[in-house]
């Protein structure tokens, strides 16, 4: 929900000095966060917003290893995860958290996260590629089948829960509602998103990513690979424990799912489909992802099936992710030709939408017709209602399908013309 | 002691199970220098189409055809998909496989439905081979056994032994130079993972009536694979199959006889505290070995990863 | 783009979550269960036996009050209890007083502390839970609160009635009790300790044992330690995949003894056990199918296979949640204030098409029911599940189970 988009043209004009162009975009998203309330006012709008802006922290923070670092990792869930069984005994500590406010809390979640970062990347930071991914898949499945075992810490399947309220109250606050905690989440989204930022900045940053491309020339240059990455591993560890304390904040509650590979590979899927190559990327992915997980999956059964398909597309057409697309535009743009994009666009990209549509409105009503109960055979898909028996339906979005993408796939050379035409300059106008 | 006997057979049953995935995983690993995190999604595909053709032909056609079905799925995966993927790099293609898994299980529950499938046995294997002390051996395990040890024999033929081998093997290594002589080798790619896949394929047939046909089952043996291979070396036919023996043998044996932490703590001179439930502690003094019998070979992997990251017999580091 | 998309977004939230509670005459009832994943088909069938019944047994017969109907409304929480509060919240705020849930103790112990603490923060709002499945004895003893209701029988309750049963065979000598490694496979294992202890201190417990849930990929070494260990009967807590597989290892390694089962039915297990794991497998459960307890019950039955023909009528209790949730609203007279009908379910009686006589403990919210031992067969099987021609059939019966059973609750009524 940040609007960092802009970060990439404080990315290209790096400069030194804090100017107004830096801060911009930052101010523009914090102002955005600010009124994000008064847009969406109902509770469950506002603990989605909570969800994506937990989400948010947690893709960033995998992308200070995946991104910046080169390091993919299948366990990066159980920073966030022990981080935020911490907060929660904490929570439970009559006597500490009566004295603590909880816009503090988080802090502890981080420290705890970044503890656990210290001791694993001790040794998984030593090797990149395929070594560390596989001692993080190790770990991760180490922890999480831990979480069921020792039931002192972790509390066993049912997890562990705490009450909020209890702390001390912050200038009167005393986080009864979901939007009392919606401004907390978002002040610390807004500071950790700013603190990953300046990471990546930092020598330290600048040296990840060095490593990341050519480990062998960044040790040349004097600078040990594994320590850089170590460094990052525990920063990210930090900001992963945060997000851990916030989810602790929200939910109140921490179980096993906090810590299981599934959550691990899900936050890879977020940060991918994002896209890891910009900073503002995983933002896009968080978004995108938890308003699929909740509003698509209220819509269909088969959402997961659509996000499966989304992912392996994304990663076979546009490896850059939907930061990557949104960035391609940046040349166009600054040569002034966006507009020159639109007309193909409109002739290539809405049949193939309408391609999209049709064949998941097919997938539908074969679904349906499957398993729906008999007599039962009243479908509704895109405010229409019919019967699965009925053939018209079949044939009318099978069809469309076809015909969207007979006419996407005609429209496309067009498309890829106009594209090189407005990727290339052509000099100065008057 | 007959017990030993026992259990050393059910664990090569498992060994050799996984091995069978994990040939295959390894030496598309050897080729292509990445882990296919779908390996065990064909595994799992391999199983339902077998149940399907088994409603039709019965088991023997679905051992025969379904593998075939899994590589060629295999193959155009590679042919289509890492094909492409495989100009951004190592991560992506990683990444590739892992979304294909995800989406090769939605797919099977689309079109299968969630539950268990009822595949079953055939009525010729059925039934008790021998028995050992009041144990019975199962005739399917006996036929399981032969089964894999027939593929093993048959690749390590294929490869060492055939003038195709020897140009996959030269491809693995020096692929510029086979090419240069003349040699297909993006086709030889192709049907490597076909083959790899076909592997895990048949290992799915054989396993899906014994540890049931389920959209879960990818999943439960998904990383376990990865675990063999890791520990037996990446790219290492006998490294992998030494690795699912002794993890094979491991869970196993942790299985089948109660290792109780308090007696080791016991051992060192710990006293327990009383009452134990109480005590912070009372998780680490009330485990027991089969609690984690099924978590031992990550930690196994994780130790090797330190101290030996090539693996046993891995001769390229990771 | 930007723009686009943040509009875009405002308009998906805007129509998904703003659909407000304009229905007067419609009780909207908010089902949280798995519909997607590798539980949904437990989760879709129990919708489905929810829709049904509210259609059957409330809406058909003129509703409630004042012709009001009920309206089962599905959400996804894909057995996550972050999820699980997530549409607990989405549900709240389109107006929805009632919700049930019932697969997993996990969802339902975070769904019970969060419905407790958003009473509480929001006493406009408030909802009941109706918790038709999770069987943790904890959420009617320790972790027990006004807004919660159980009506299936906890752990310990079936424990106590199978224990019963066993212990009047004299010719069990031996019991292995195994079982998954998390709260639920402790609660059976230490439940089946105590019980056993009390009733029949002749009787050997020759194995207690937890195995990690949903990890096991063979259980031959398992079944081998259970065979030679000489037990006449198994007591396991497992589901799913996990029962499936511990319970066809056994059999094939040539245990023959009664294994004594809470899951091992529908949802595929019957099917895929078939022949098997005939007159072996038994299951504690209520609500009794074979041979259906009254004619009311037997013509529901063939009236919902008739209407989903691959459901099973598996969880019986549901149509006693929505049978005494109308009940409750019309002794109450009112829907809206969920205080009034909260009360008005504790303490109540309510006759049941399943046989037998129900009641709401007004000290802990556990429905006390009777509980049935059935044995998986295709003798003598009118409804059977997974359409195997395999089903439960009655073998014993324990009126009103567990109704003086202690429980530690302390009741804080607002």
């Amino acid at each position: 929900m940040t609007d960092t988009t802009h970060n990439t043209h404080s990315d290209v004009l790096a400069g030194s000095g804090l100017t107004l162009a830096k801060a911009l975009p930052w101010l523009i998203a914090s102002a955005f966060l600010l009124v994000m309330p008064f847009v969406f006012t109902s509770n469950s709008a506002i603990t989605i917003m909570n969800q994506m802006a937990i989400t948010i922290i947690f893709a960033l923070s995998y992308n200070m290893l995946l991104g910046q670092g080169g390091m993919l990792s299948f366990g990066h869930a159980v920073y966030m995860g022990v981080g935020g069984f911490l907060c929660v005994h904490i929570m439970n500590w009559d006597q500490f958290f009566g004295t603590l406010p909880l816009p503090v809390l988080p802090i502890f979640g981080g420290l705890f996260g970044m503890g656990l970062a210290l001791i694993v990347g001790s040794f998984s930071t030593r090797r990149a590629g395929t070594v560390f991914a596989m001692i993080s898949l190790g770990v991760g499945e180490l922890i999480a089948a831990c979480s069921v075992i020792i039931v002192v810490f972790f509390g066993g399947e049912e997890g562990i829960s705490g009450d909020r309220t209890y702390g001390l109250p912050f200038f009167g606050i005393e986080f009864l509602q979901q939007i009392e905690v919606y401004y907390l989440t978002a002040f610390w989204l807004v500071l950790s998103a700013l603190g990953m930022f300046l990471f990546s900045r930092t020598p330290v940053g600048r040296m990840a990513n060095a490593v990341r491309d050519n480990p062998e020339r960044a040790e040349f240059l004097g600078y040990s690979a594994r320590w850089v990455r170590f460094y990052s591993f525990v920063a990210s560890g930090f900001f992963a424990g945060i997000a851990g304390g916030l989810f602790a904040i929200n939910y109140e509650i921490l179980t096993e799912e906090n810590l299981n590979l599934a959550t691990s590979g899900s936050i890879l899927l977020v940060t991918f489909l994002g896209g890891v190559g910009f900073f503002f990327g995983p933002v896009i992915g968080a978004i995108v992802f938890t308003l699929l997980q909740t509003v698509l999956s209220l819509q269909t059964e088969l959402w997961a099936l659509y996000v499966g398909a989304l992912f392996v597309a994304t990663v076979m057409f546009f490896p850059g992710g939907l930061a990557g697309v949104l960035m391609m535009h940046t040349p166009p743009l600054v040569l002034g030709k966006l507009h020159l994009l639109v007309k193909p666009y409109i002739k290539t990209l809405l049949p193939a939408a309408i391609c999209i549509l049709a064949t998941a409105g097919f997938i539908e009503i074969l679904f349906h017709a499957r398993h729906a109960a008999i007599g039962d055979d009243q479908m509704t898909l895109f405010w229409m209602t019919f019967s699965h028996a009925n053939p018209v339906p079949w044939i009318a979005f099978g069809a469309v399908a076809l015909g969207g993408f007979w006419l996407a796939r005609r429209n496309a050379p067009e498309l890829v013309e106009t594209w090189h035409e407005a990727n290339t300059d052509t000099g100065a106008r008057p | 002691m007959d017990l030993v006997l026992v259990n050393l057979i059910d664990g090569l049953v498992t060994g050799l199970l996984l091995f069978m995935l994990s040939a295959g995983l390894t030496l598309i690993f050897s080729m292509m220098g990445v882990l296919n995190f779908a390996h065990a999604s064909f595994y799992m595909l391999g199983a339902y189409f077998a149940y399907q053709i088994s409603i039709f032909l019965g088991f023997w056609m679905g051992l025969l055809i379904a593998p075939l079905v899994v590589g060629v799925i295999g193959a155009g995966v590679e042919r289509y998909g890492l094909r492409r993927v495989h100009q951004y790099g190592h991560v992506p293609e990683l990444i590739f496989t892992f979304g294909l898994a995800l989406l090769i299980e939605e797919v099977v529950q689309f079109i299968w439905g969630k539950d268990q499938m009822p595949y079953e046995i055939p009525g010729i294997l059925e039934g008790a081979a021998f028995a050992i002390a009041g144990n019975t051996i199962p005739l399917y395990k006996v036929f399981m056994i032969f089964l894999s040890l027939l593929i093993f024999g048959g690749l390590l033929y294929v490869l060492t032994k055939t003038r195709v081998g020897m140009i996959i093997q030269a491809a693995l290594s020096y692929p510029k130079t086979v090419e240069a002589l003349g040699h297909n080798v993006p086709l030889v790619f192709m049907g490597v993972f076909g083959v790899g896949t076909a592997l895990a394929g048949v290992a799915g047939v054989i396993a899906g009536p014994v540890l049931s046909t389920f959209p879960g089952m990818a999943v439960v043996l998904g990383s376990i694979v990865f675990v063999t291979i890791v520990i037996g070396g990446l790219g290492s036919l006998f490294g992998a199959l030494v690795a699912s023996l002794i993890i094979g043998w491991l869970t196993t044996f942790a299985k089948a006889y109660d290792v109780r932490m308090e007696d080791i703590l016991t051992g060192i001179g710990f006293t327990k505290p009383d009452p134990i439930w109480d005590s912070a502690w009372q998780d680490l003094w009330t485990l027991t070995s089969p609690q984690i019998a099924d978590i031992l070979p990550y930690l196994l992997m994780v130790l090797i990863l330190i101290f030996r990251p090539y693996g046993l017999f891995g001769k390229r580091d990771a | 783009m930007r723009k686009t998309t943040r509009f875009g977004l405002g308009a998906v939230l805007a129509t998904v979550l703003s659909a407000g509670a304009g229905y007067a005459d419609t009780i909207k009832i908010a089902f949280i269960d798995p519909l997607s994943g590798p539980f949904a088909s437990t989760g879709t069938n129990g919708l489905h036996q929810y829709e049904f019944a509210a259609e059957e047994l409330v809406n058909k017969k003129g509703g409630v009050l004042d012709g009001d109907t009920f309206e089962v409304v599905g959400f996804d929480n894909k057995i996550s209890p972050k999820e699980s509060l997530i549409q607990l919240q989405v549900a709240i705020d389109q107006g929805i007083r009632y919700i049930v849930q019932g697969n997993s103790s996990g969802v339902a112990n975070a769904l019970t502390d969060a419905i407790e603490k958003h009473n509480r923060r929001n006493p406009d709002d408030r909802v009941l839970f109706l918790n038709y499945s999770a069987v943790d004895p904890a959420l009617t003893n320790d972790k027990c609160n006004f807004w919660h209701f159980r009506f299936d029988a906890n752990a310990d309750i079936k424990m106590d009635a199978l224990t019963d049963i066993i212990a009047e065979d004299d010719s069990i000598t031996k019991v292995y009790v195994i079982g998954q490694d998390y709260s639920f496979g402790k609660a059976v294992s230490a439940a089946a300790s105590r019980f056993l202890g009390e009733k029949r201190p002749d009787i050997e417990i020759v194995g207690n044992e937890l195995h990690p849930i949903g990890k096991v990929k063979d259980f031959t070494p398992y079944s081998r330690k259970i065979v030679s260990s000489g037990a006449d009967v198994i007591i396991t807590g497992n589901w799913g995949a996990d029962m499936l597989n511990l319970g066809k290892s056994v059999i094939e390694n040539g245990f023959e003894g009664p294994i004594y089962t809470y899951y091992a039915a529908a949802d595929g297990i019957t099917a895929a056990f078939g022949e098997q794991g005939k007159d072996k497998l038994r299951l504690v459960t209520e609500g009794q199918t074979n041979p259906p307890p009254t004619d009311t019950a037997a013509a529901y039955i063939e009236a919902f296979k008739a209407k989903y023909p691959d459901g099973n009528m598996s969880q019986t209790r549901i149509t006693n949640v929505i049978e005494m949730l109308a009940k409750a609203i019309d002794q109450a007279g009112t829907a809206t204030d969920v205080v009034a009908v909260a009360e008005a379910l504790e303490g109540m009686e309510h006759e049941t098409m399943w046989g037998g006589t129900l009641y709401m403990r007004p000290e802990d919210h556990q429905l006390i029911q009777d509980v049935l031992i059935t044995v998986h067969t295709d003798e003598d099987i009118q409804f059977d599940l997974d359409n195997s021609g395999y089903g439960q059939h009655l073998e014993s019966r324990v009126e009103m189970a567990g109704k003086d059973s202690p429980t530690t609750c302390k009741m804080r009524r607002p």
